[in-house]
């Protein structure tokens, strides 16, 4: 019988709490937070919890041992993409806690629900510049929605419960937690609170009721409207709320990066992504419109262009758990401070009521023409004609290959835009990308977060051959843990989206963007176990994909494509979302 | 149109939060002209009066921002009511026997105290709105000044409204 197994038993049988030591208690914590999963890295600080996840705890966790820290937060942020759970890290001191910091931004900047466990140098070494000391808590501020130090034992189990509450819940987002080492090594009561005491800390959840009478008014006036859905209405999980209100009003939907899978990416009314390298019809459609509704979107910088031409002929309504989103960017008619289920939900009721249906939606038939004809005018096209592999051709095969049903996880460049456009989505928590901050990196990691989560899915990374050497040591997991993700890399030799700026912008003077030096992809493979494929024609993309899916392990995909191929339509920096370029 | 705010900002009196406060302001680029902060009535809780100028759009992001912060209790302009806002300032002059009698009488005007005085310096407590500051700092300027200290605004609402904890938020 372990002692946490004595310490339960005593505490049933006479009521009393027993001791255990701090690491003990976190991880008693976390299975009590339901936690089964966790990525990680061990160190000296950390020791004793990782002493305890193998001799009391091997049964409650599933630990994935990652090659590097900033793996272990990307794994977990990938596996709270794809579950909605939010994902859990535990590393070491020093480098192992500043490893993390761009998982920790990437996560930040998403809204992604992730907690992070670092040891930490014993208390009365804080401050002293010990061996892998560092001041994680205060280096992470900014990057975190909340850290925490926890100097004592008995504030630990209290802690966590609030880490949880703040990454969970509101607009979601990262938390630390730093743990000296002589907390985890000190003993302690267990007892794990039922619910956080945060009086302090209060997200609206409620829409307003007035301010929803006064968006239902602006939807029944409307001639052309737009709905901009963003990450929030995956995050909420109201994709089915939003299908309804979009068939009930019959407002077409377009969807930020964040957003792709929050509406069937085949539904007659998606009008696919908008902003710098969104549809034609989106960003015309949203250029034009007289009434904007965004919902769990913030006007960034990417989807909006130039901020005063930006739907300029639009009332906007704008849903958002976070206040500080609401004209941040924009000045909005109505704003509504609410989860984005519980709005939509709302709203369709008051909808529902007044009526609102056939007539409404005939007014809009003449606004449908002019979206169709906006899609017929300049679909998303390439040459289909060339030998030479099309990186859009190999995503537009794996969508077809996979019938829309893979897991995409994506890097950060032309092959996270090809795969937004290429790619249909019509589930949430299928395509998970960094939005915000844009980390190359990201995507292989956060694919072995997702296959985690589901070991049967299928999880395909679509990667630049820049990105995926940035956190190419990664195949050592898949090696070790035997998970089947797929990479396929959109293989160019070039750094290529600043390779297209810079073709643009530039003067086609490619400085420091050629990576023609890199290594043979296939023998990488090999070399940790995994099967590489490589193509060089368009002929062999799509056997090419079959047998990489029919294996049963990870494989790389390597696609030569292209070199020079582009990303459009393209918005330049800072311009109307009208002055689309096209080719 | 850019105007002086004076916000008060309630927070939870632990270590780090002064940190997290400034890191937000110089993180999103906000100003701070002026911060002044120690423990309220009940030492659980500490208030921050932060002089801030921006138009009001910028203002009510910084608010919002601020009330984000898991450690803020409370966030109040309070420019947008009525208050009583007060700063002190220590103030060194270079001031020998024939310029002494003007320094006293400038003092006196502005209900100054004389706090230390050496052969050839003198050194004067004011406190006052800033319009006052700023009218003594304009007077005492020709003296010489030595050495200026000043504790940034602090300042309360008028009236019966709290800025405690419990009361109601703006």
């Amino acid at each position: 019988m372990t002692n946490i197994e004595r310490s339960k038993r005593r505490l049933a049988s006479t009521g009393k709490k027993v001791t255990i030591n701090g690491a003990q208690i976190l991880l008693q914590s976390l299975k009590e937070e339901g936690v089964t999963t966790i990525f990680g890295y061990p160190g000296g600080m950390v020791i004793d919890v990782f002493d305890a996840l193998v001799r009391e705890f091997s049964h409650d966790f599933q630990f994935i041992l990652v090659r590097h820290e900033q793996a272990a937060v990307h794994a977990a942020d990938g596996y709270a993409r794809a579950t909605g759970k939010p994902g859990v890290c535990l590393v070491t001191s020093g480098p192992g806690g500043t490893n993390t910091v761009t998982g920790l931004a990437t996560a930040y900047m998403d809204s992604i629900p992730v907690v992070v466990f670092t040891g930490q140098v014993p208390t009365p070494l804080i401050g002293n510049d010990a061996f892998q000391e560092a001041d994680i808590v205060g280096i992470t501020r900014p990057c975190t929605k909340h850290n925490y130090l926890v100097d004592r034992v008995e504030d630990l189990s209290r802690t966590i419960k609030e880490a949880f509450t703040i990454a969970g819940t509101g607009r979601p987002g990262p938390v630390l937690v730093d743990l000296p080492k002589d907390v985890l090594q000190a003993p302690g009561l267990f007892e794990y609170p039922r619910a956080a005491l945060l009086p302090t800390y209060k997200p609206t959840v409620k829409p307003h009721p007035p301010s929803i009478k006064r968006a239902a008014d602006l939807m029944a006036e409307a001639q052309k409207p737009v709905i901009y859905a963003g990450g929030g209405v995956i995050t909420a999980g109201a994709h089915e709320e939003l299908r309804v209100l979009a068939e009930m009003t019959g407002f077409p939907v377009t969807m930020t990066l964040m957003g792709l899978g929050c509406f069937p990416g085949t539904h007659p009314l998606s009008l696919g992504m908008l902003g710098m390298h969104g549809t034609y019809r989106a960003n015309m459609a949203v250029s034009h419109s007289d009434l904007l509704f965004a919902i769990g979107a913030r006007f960034d910088d990417r989807v909006t262009g130039k901020i005063e031409d930006f739907a300029p002929h639009a009332k906007i309504i704008h849903v958002d758990i976070d206040p500080a989103s609401i004209q941040k960017n924009i000045a909005v008619d109505v704003p509504i401070v609410a989860d984005a289920r519980q709005a939509l939900t709302k709203l369709i009721d008051t909808l529902k009521k007044r009526g609102h249906s056939a007539k409404e939606r005939k007014k809009l038939k003449h606004w449908h023409a002019t979206i169709t004809a906006w899609r017929n005018e300049q679909r998303l096209r390439f040459d289909r004609t060339t030998e030479i592999i099309k990186p859009q051709y190999v995503v537009e095969k794996l969508y077809e290959i996979t019938r829309g049903r893979a897991i995409i996880t994506t890097e950060v460049g032309q092959n996270q835009m090809w795969a937004a456009q290429y790619y249909l989505f019509d589930k949430p928590r299928t395509f998970l990308s960094s939005g915000g901050l844009g980390t190359m990196g990201y995507g292989f990691p956060a694919a072995i977060g997702a296959q985690v989560a589901f070991p049967d899915k299928l999880v395909i990374d679509i990667a630049g051959d820049g990105s995926i050497q940035m956190n190419i040591q990664e195949l050592a997991t898949v090696a070790q843990y035997k998970l089947p993700v797929k990479i396929a890399i959109l293989n160019n030799g070039y750094l290529g989206m600043v390779r297209q700026w810079q073709e643009r912008f530039y003067d086609n003077v490619y400085a420091h963007t050629d990576i023609m030096a890199a290594p043979d992809f296939v023998k990488l493979a090999e070399a940790y176990g995994a099967l590489g494929l490589r193509a060089r024609t368009t002929a062999e993309v799509e056997p090419m994909i079959k047998q990489a899916l029919d294996t049963p392990g990870p494989v790389i995909m390597d696609f030569i494509v292209e070199r020079e191929e582009g990303v459009y339509p393209m918005v330049p920096a800072g311009v109307s979302m009208k002055e689309m370029i096209l080719a | 149109m850019e105007t002086r705010h004076v916000i008060s900002v309630l927070v939870e009196n632990k270590p780090g939060v002064l940190a997290r406060i400034a890191g937000m302001f110089s993180g999103r680029a906000f100003n701070i002209h002026s911060l002044a902060v120690a423990p309220t009535l009940d030492t659980d809780y500490s208030r921050m009066t932060i002089v801030t100028h921006g138009s009001q759009q910028l203002i009510e992001q910084i608010i919002k921002q601020l009330r984000k912060l898991i450690n803020v209790v409370k966030v109040q302009d309070l420019t947008s009511g009525d208050y009583v806002d007060r700063e002190m300032i220590l103030i060194r002059l270079k001031a020998t026997a024939g310029k002494r009698a003007e320094v006293l009488r400038i003092t006196d005007i502005f209900r100054g105290k004389v706090v230390d005085v050496t052969h050839d310096t003198i050194t004067l407590e004011v406190s006052g709105a800033q319009g006052k500051i700023d009218a003594i700092l304009e007077l005492l300027a020709p003296v010489g000044i030595m050495d200026l200290i000043r504790s940034g605004t602090i300042a309360i609402p008028r009236g019966k409204k709290t800025l405690r904890a419990g009361g109601a938020d703006q």
